[in-house]
């Protein structure tokens, strides 16, 4: 009776390792197939006028979307503003200083933040930095992606500094530097290289948020003059454009497709440069 | 009464003798040496816990005192507090007194109170920057304006690196060997000119060689600076201090020149210590 | 890299040498007084033994301090241990001087036994003795304190033959037996003296090369 319980087992065993191999070679096929699909669909329309002109009336085909690329530039240019100065000195706080109540209090919250829908995020933004001024707006757009990037910023400018080892830090105030001398010339640059990839990682995230835009930036057609207007963004063109019943503009849909995602891939392909030429450099 | 006469003709004969030496050789005398740390009735806390009890000592000037005894029995938590770096700890408290020539260092400002005593600690910690940026770092905090070139020459040929450095000033610090970046963290702690330096087991990661290298760099800047380490090896502690601190569970137990701690201590516990016999 | 631990074995090395050149001065200055009659000579040497007898505690003091601080190895270790027992030497080598000029002293008061011709001769060789032993102290010489031992038998001999002449004298004059007496203790320290010398060499062969050469009768196995 045992006998066969073995070869069961032995089978059993076989079949599950292979799954296992099976699943994690989908997870790469994924990645690969929309990339591949993009490649393919969105390559054929990308050319020089994509990324110089503007889009043509409904109907004419060509034109391209260079207001819309130079609009996401303008919107990540905000969120920067707005959104890392604040992620880093939480971050500098939560690593320095802060007792352990209130730490974990802010952190906390902070995953909280991480987690609210990006469309809540928007319809807040709507109603802080639309509804006052009764216009969509660059800003506005800049408001919302600016709160999306505090979470990711906080929690990797922390992670960073806490990484740094305490024997610098000690150094430095060993040499009467104070606290804040020592964070920033000693701490903070030793940190710099991971805290740089994680605001490169935190930007290429939002640079590809749709739903908060919606509300705030909204689009445009022509290029957007000065903050105050309403200003394109390269989701927000795919979507229209990919729901529009143009071939046309099916094709350019999958061009800004591509554009995205090379984005993002660059961002996360060149953090881990930064990251393995150490930069900041740890103990030797 | 020397009537009777003695004949000459064979003595005359011998040679004058060929004295090996002609002149006593003389023998350096040694300052009395004043006091640099006057420690009164010192007492420290972890929190509830009690790790320094009732401590009473003088630290002399420019010369080395040196801080011995078992792991835990409170002498890197004393050398810590000379130039309150357990600050830096939360819930730690001190009581009692500590002068430095004099003044309350509690009452001083803290900054000032470290650009005047400095710290090498037991692993070498130079900085992410060049070895340059390293030794000019506290010049440049502490807002000195002049040529840093050359105080960064010049801590360097104190710390004994210079020779070894002057060709790479400004690459990493870390491409030099682990002998050689705590030098530069001497060099560095030297840069600002500090009355006192605090050596917590500066030592203890290094090789012999390197070790005597540092030994023999302290042995030099006794002229200039006052010295206190804090060291687990009793050969070290007897080959390079003046003056030697014997702790016990927070105590201190024994403290006198080192040449008489080493070879005729008063107090049974030091004896055992040093005698390896400590149970 | 110049240690200052090398300062201070210099600085031990310079005293004990010092210690060295005292002895040798008394020793000669001793058998001189007993060859001239000259009782100044006899005093001065009495008057240096404490100078002699600070320095051995001030050296041994030294030596004590280098070893339990600095903890020497291998020939810096040898050194140290073979100065130890120099020092001891030396001193006792100063004390046979003393005798020798407290005999000086007595034998003043009579006239000459006879013709000193073996005396001279072996103070010579003692002290040269003295003198080289010293020398190979300084130099780390081998073959130098390899000399030294071989003439230990030569001032033995000497010895022997200066007691068979004066016991010679002795028995046919009975009034100077005073005089003849303490001639034959100051051959004895002689004697003596040239026995420390052969210590002294022997520890120098010691520190040098790390052979044990005394007792050679001594089976070593």
């Amino acid at each position: 009776m045992s006998r066969i319980l073995l070869i069961w087992r032995k089978f059993l065993n076989v079949v599950m390792l292979t799954l296992t191999g099976v699943a994690a070679f989908g997870v790469v096929a994924v990645l690969f197939l929309i990339l591949g699909y993009l490649v393919w669909n969105g390559g054929k329309s990308l050319n020089f006028d994509f990324f110089t002109q503007l889009p043509k009336p409904v109907g004419e085909t060509g034109g391209g979307m260079a207001n819309a690329i130079v609009g996401s530039l303008k919107l990540l240019f905000l969120a920067a503003l707005m959104g890392l100065p604040v992620g880093l000195m939480a971050g500098v706080y939560l690593a320095e200083f802060g007792g352990k109540t209130f730490s974990y209090v802010i952190r906390y919250t902070t995953d909280l933040l991480n987690g609210v829908p990006s469309i809540v995020i928007g319809i807040f933004a709507y109603s802080l930095a639309v509804l006052p001024f009764k216009h969509f707006s660059a800003v506005a757009g800049g408001v919302a992606l600016g709160i999306m990037v505090i979470p990711i910023t906080v929690r990797s400018t922390e992670e960073f500094l806490r990484a740094v080892p305490g024997s610098l830090r000690e150094g430095a105030m060993a040499l009467g530097a104070s606290k804040w001398r020592t964070i920033a010339t000693v701490v903070l640059p030793a940190a710099k290289g991971g805290i740089i990839t994680g605001v490169l990682l935190a930007l290429a995230r939002v640079a590809g948020e749709t739903a908060p835009l919606l509300f705030t930036a909204f689009s445009n057609r022509f290029w957007s003059p000065g903050w105050g207007q309403p200003i394109a963004s390269l989701p927000v063109m795919i979507y229209t454009y990919a729901i529009a019943p143009y071939d046309d503009w099916h094709r350019q849909a999958w061009a800004a497709g591509l554009i995205l995602l090379a984005l993002v891939l660059v961002a996360n392909i060149g953090t881990r440069f930064v990251l393995s030429r150490g930069g900041g450099g740890r103990s030797a | 009464m020397g009537a009777t006469t003695h004949g000459n003709n064979a003595t005359a004969a011998r040679r004058a003798p060929q004295i090996v030496m002609t002149e006593k050789p003389p023998t350096a005398s040694e300052k009395e040496a004043q006091v640099r740390f006057e420690i009164s009735d010192l007492n420290f806390f972890y929190g509830p816990k009690q790790a320094v009890f009732g401590l009473n000592l003088k630290i002399p000037k420019n010369r080395v005192t040196a801080l011995i005894g078992p792991s835990g029995c409170g002498k890197s938590t004393f050398l810590r507090t000379l130039n309150r770096m357990n600050e830096t700890i939360r819930n730690t408290r001190v009581v009692g007194e500590i002068l430095l020539d004099g003044q309350d260092i509690s009452q001083m400002d803290v900054v000032g109170l470290r650009r005047r005593v400095g710290m090498v600690f037991q692993r070498p910690n130079p900085f992410p920057k060049s070895i340059f940026e390293n030794v000019a770092y506290g010049l440049r905090i502490n807002g000195y304006q002049g040529r840093l070139d050359d105080l960064v020459e010049h801590s360097l040929r104190r710390a004994a690196l210079w020779d070894e450095a002057k060709d790479s000033l400004h690459k990493s610090a870390f491409a030099l060997s682990g002998g050689q970046q705590q030098r530069l963290c001497i060099a560095r702690a030297l840069a600002v000119d500090p009355e006192v330096l605090l050596l917590d087991e500066p030592c203890s990661a290094l090789d012999p060689v390197t070790t005597a290298k540092i030994e023999e760099l302290m042995f030099h800047l006794k002229d200039s600076c006052t010295m206190a380490i804090v060291t687990h090896n009793m050969q070290q502690a007897a080959r390079a201090s003046d003056f030697t601190a014997f702790m016990l569970d927070g105590r201190l137990i024994e403290h006198t020149e080192t040449s008489k701690l080493f070879t005729t201590p008063t107090d049974p516990r030091t004896e055992a210590y040093i005698t390896g016999r400590f149970g | 890299m110049e240690r200052h631990f090398e300062h201070d074995l210099e600085e031990l090395k310079q005293r004990l040498l010092w210690m060295g050149s005292l002895a040798e001065r008394a020793v000669h200055q001793s058998v001189q007084a007993v060859l001239d009659g000259e009782e100044r000579l006899a005093e001065a040497v009495l008057g240096e033994e404490d100078a002699i007898n600070e320095m051995q505690i001030e050296i041994d003091e030294r030596v004590q301090r280098l070893l339990a601080l600095q903890a020497p190895m291998a020939t810096d270790l040898r050194f140290l241990l073979a100065v130890s027992r120099i020092n001891g030497d030396l001193e006792r080598i100063g004390d046979q001087a003393v005798n020798i000029a407290q005999s000086a002293m007595r034998i003043l008061r009579h006239p000459q036994v006879k013709p000193y011709v073996d005396l001279p001769r072996m103070s010579e060789l003692a002290e040269a003795m003295v003198r080289d032993s010293l020398n190979a102290v300084v130099r780390g010489d081998q073959e130098l304190a390899q000399s030294v031992l071989r003439r230990d038998d030569q001032v033995d001999r000497l010895r022997d033959q200066l007691f068979r002449e004066l016991l010679t004298y002795m028995m046919e004059d009975s009034a100077v037996v005073f005089a003849a007496f303490e001639l034959v203790l100051v051959a004895k320290n002689l004697e003596r003296i040239g026995d420390h010398a052969t210590n002294i060499a022997e520890d120098v062969i010691y520190f040098v090369a790390g052979r044990d050469v005394r007792h050679p009768a001594l089976d070593r196995r």
